[in-house]
């Protein structure tokens, strides 16, 4: 077994897999995930709050589990499967959970929409029947300051009872 | 923010990761889930010049059940262990603490052995290893120590980890079938960190008298502390909720800080650890009704 050394300031190469699709971008060690996505994969919908683990706007599914992307590094990410909001659902569509979301106005600015969106996919797959403290508790890592979450609960809730019932 | 410059390791064993830690010592910091190393080194509050990545090292990760403990390896990560079977039954105490670390997207990636290594004043995992009486294992090049969690801690962020030596596993006492647990705290929002915790395990004996009785506070003193409680062994536990919650409010020498003035910090001393006695008396009268 060898350890891996990049040396600060070293340019290498990410290969990861971005919403399905194989991906490689340049990173250097102190280069968040958050800002390889977008800078180097120009995955913008990976909004960028607070820079540190607080605010949860930078959430995605690495390796299917909803973690925040600001306090991970893009070296560690290497060989990961990765999604952001854009592939949540087919270009253009929207799936249950946007879909509820839109219907209970469940965003008004959508600054921390897609963080949101990552964590309820992980969190109905985990749970698919929450009651609504389940929901409220998983919300806890987001701070949103437009719709005072009631909305969000809501959406949360009717998404998944939209999909337990299947298409 | 962004963090400076640093050099990335990334080993894949511990033998590579405590051979680099001796070769860097106190230059060099550990990365597991980064939930409490990475804000920090966005922030710039520390400035390493390495970075040594533990995330790959997968015999971290095991939980694992021996004679008379649970071992969990320190990169354990804190949604696996609150999915573990083997945890909920044996240290339910742990599994009782696990929903209060921080929220849902942040345990998905932060560590057991992150959260005591990082030594936060009210960080739960420290609280429920210093109840549980458990130990946590460290790793040298040159050998392995094992120090219990009620010596481990020392102040705010600080442990008995020497700079060479890495955190590698966390040992927790297996719980007696009839023993109860609790685990209670109060914080600005939930997920955040707390103000004060209280967390306390017990065991009746057949008169209702207190046969064993482990209490600590998290939040209150610069590291969790395991408050002395000998002299209520024996005790009929009647009324002892009320007794202990009035030791432990004169027991502690709570700090001051902008999210709470040192009394508030005995007032919730006295009103978390008044609940948290009650709440494990009910288990434990609950679980002796059902083995009876």
């Amino acid at each position: 077994m060898t350890t891996l050394h990049r040396a600060a300031g070293e340019r290498f190469t990410v290969e990861l897999t971005l919403n399905g699709q194989r991906r490689s971008g340049e990173a250097e060690p102190r280069m968040l995930l958050c800002d390889f996505l977008r800078h180097e994969l120009q995955a913008f919908g990976v909004h960028v709050g607070c820079e540190h683990g607080v605010c949860g706007a930078c959430t995605v599914l690495v390796d299917g589990r909803a973690v925040r992307s600001c306090t991970q590094y893009a070296a560690q990410a290497d060989g990961a499967n990765i999604v952001t909001v854009e592939g949540l659902a087919e270009p253009g569509t929207l799936n249950e959970v946007q879909r509820a979301f839109a219907k209970h106005h469940a965003l008004q600015c959508g600054f921390c929409t897609p963080g949101i969106l990552c964590s309820v996919t992980h969190f109905l797959r985990d749970i698919p029947a929450p009651d609504e403290q389940q929901v409220r508790d998983m919300l806890s890592g987001h701070i949103c300051r437009c719709t005072g979450y009631a909305s969000i609960v809501a959406a949360v809730l009717e998404a998944a009872t939209t999909i337990s019932k299947g298409p | 923010m962004k963090p400076v410059a640093f050099d990335y390791y990334r080993p894949e064993a511990v033998s590579e990761a405590v051979a680099l830690l001796s070769e860097k010592g106190d230059e060099a910091a550990v990365l597991a889930g980064g939930m409490t190393l990475g804000p920090m080194l966005n922030l710039r509050v520390v400035r390493p010049r390495a970075v040594i990545d533990i995330s790959r090292i997968q015999t971290l990760k095991t939980i694992s059940a021996r004679s008379n403990i649970v071992v969990t390896g320190a990169g354990v990560v804190q949604s696996d262990a609150l999915r573990s079977d083997v945890l909920a039954r044996e240290v339910p105490l742990l599994a009782m603490a696990l929903p209060w670390v921080g929220h849902f997207q942040t345990r998905n990636r932060g560590t057991l052995g992150g959260s005591v290594a990082h030594a936060d004043p009210s960080a739960e995992i420290p609280l429920a290893l210093v109840v549980c009486g458990g130990t946590v294992v460290l790793q040298s090049r040159r050998r392995e120590r094992r120090v219990p969690a009620r010596e481990f801690f020392l102040g705010a962020l600080t442990t008995q980890r020497r700079p060479d030596e890495m955190v590698t596993a966390l040992e927790w006492p297996r719980s007696a079938p009839d023993a109860g647990h609790a685990f209670t705290e109060v914080a600005q929002r939930h997920g955040d960190f707390a103000i004060a915790a209280a967390s306390c395990s017990l065991r009746l004996g057949r008169t209702d008298r207190l046969e064993e009785l482990s209490l600590g506070v998290g939040g209150v003193e610069s590291r969790p502390v395991a408050i002395d409680v000998k002299s209520f062994l024996g005790h009929p536990a009647g009324e002892i909720a009320a007794s202990l919650s009035e030791h432990a409010a004169l027991s502690v020498t709570p700090m001051e800080d902008r999210s709470a003035s040192a009394d508030y910090r005995v007032a919730l001393t006295r009103v978390l650890v008044e609940r948290a006695v009650s709440d494990a008396l009910e288990m434990a009268r609950q679980l002796r009704g059902r083995l009876q």
